[in-house]
């Protein structure tokens, strides 16, 4: 019961922020809307007994994306296109008719004989078990991650020295 | 399952009542009296000077692209040490590579002057 209420209330403000994302022409407030969003599905994933999901939303894509995303916002002097004219004229029909459609396999999925979703954890100790598996079964993904992390730092910041540089 | 969660419940609940009831319980009892001296800017005493939003500099963009990439460190970092009794010393010195091949970014960031400001 409460289960359910929280979760009425997390998919109402995830859904109203993720129209507010879209619905506005302040790049800014946009991003403040998505940072919203991001933080109402941590909570859903809590929800799904999907801890470090969760605190990966949090961390990652709340803390770091939307970020960055600002900082982008923000180097690239947009503070003038809201009094521009909309040029995106046309795309709204084209968007309206792709989410109908998402619609309609949303609505087919939830019928039984539709592909089945996983089904949700029930353990709520999936931090410590992904923390071990991390570590013995996976260790050597684990340190090949590193690695990943390492190129992507040196490979962003070719990029982004070649771009501010030149 | 949610029974975990009641202490982050109370906290919550509590963040969003104490501003309500301070600036209400304030707007109750103080003395409503305005006057445009009292209503005036003053802010570091000057008024301010045209939008907020301001062109900020490239710089900023290269740390948030480094904040990034280690923030994704850092997620990886969480798990350890929540299992950390379980998975004892081998995952020590694992994460120590890890942590090990990741400072080599860092080491290129400074010696490329990523870090230093322009």
């Amino acid at each position: 019961m409460l289960e359910m209420a929280i979760f009425s209330i997390l998919a109402v403000v995830a859904v109203t922020a993720g129209i507010a994302v879209i619905a506005q022409r302040n790049v800014v407030h946009s991003a403040l809307f998505l940072l919203v969003h991001f933080c109402c599905l941590a909570g859903l994933y809590i929800l799904l007994n999907a801890q470090f999901l969760a605190m990966t939303q949090l961390i990652v894509y709340a803390g770091a994306v939307v970020v960055l995303f600002l900082f982008v916002v923000m180097l690239l002097g947009l503070e003038r296109a809201r009094e521009l004219p909309d040029p995106r004229r046309y795309q709204w029909i084209v968007g309206s008719l792709l989410g109908m459609l998402w619609v309609a396999a949303l609505i087919w999925a939830l019928f039984p004989q539709a592909a089945q979703t996983a089904p949700a954890l029930t353990r709520s100790d999936n931090v410590r078990q992904i923390g071990a598996a991390l570590l013995t079964d996976f260790a050597i993904p684990f340190e090949l991650t590193a690695l990943v992390l390492l190129v992507a730092v040196i490979g962003s910041l070719v990029l982004a020295k070649k771009k501010l540089e030149g | 399952m949610l029974s975990d969660y009641h202490f982050i419940g109370v906290f919550v609940l509590v963040a969003i009542a104490f501003p309500f009831l301070a600036l209400g319980i304030a707007w109750l009892l103080r003395p409503k009296k305005p006057n445009p001296v009292k209503t005036a800017i003053y802010e570091c005493g000057l008024e301010t000077i045209g939008d907020a939003w301001v062109r900020f500099r490239a710089q900023y963009y290269i740390y948030a692209l480094i904040f990034v990439a280690f923030d994704v460190e850092a997620v990886f970092l969480f798990p350890w040490a929540v299992a950390y009794h379980r998975v004892g010393l081998w995952a020590l010195a694992e994460v120590f590579l890890f942590l090990g091949i990741l400072t080599i970014g860092l080491v290129y960031a400074w010696r490329k002057g990523a870090l230093r400001w322009q």
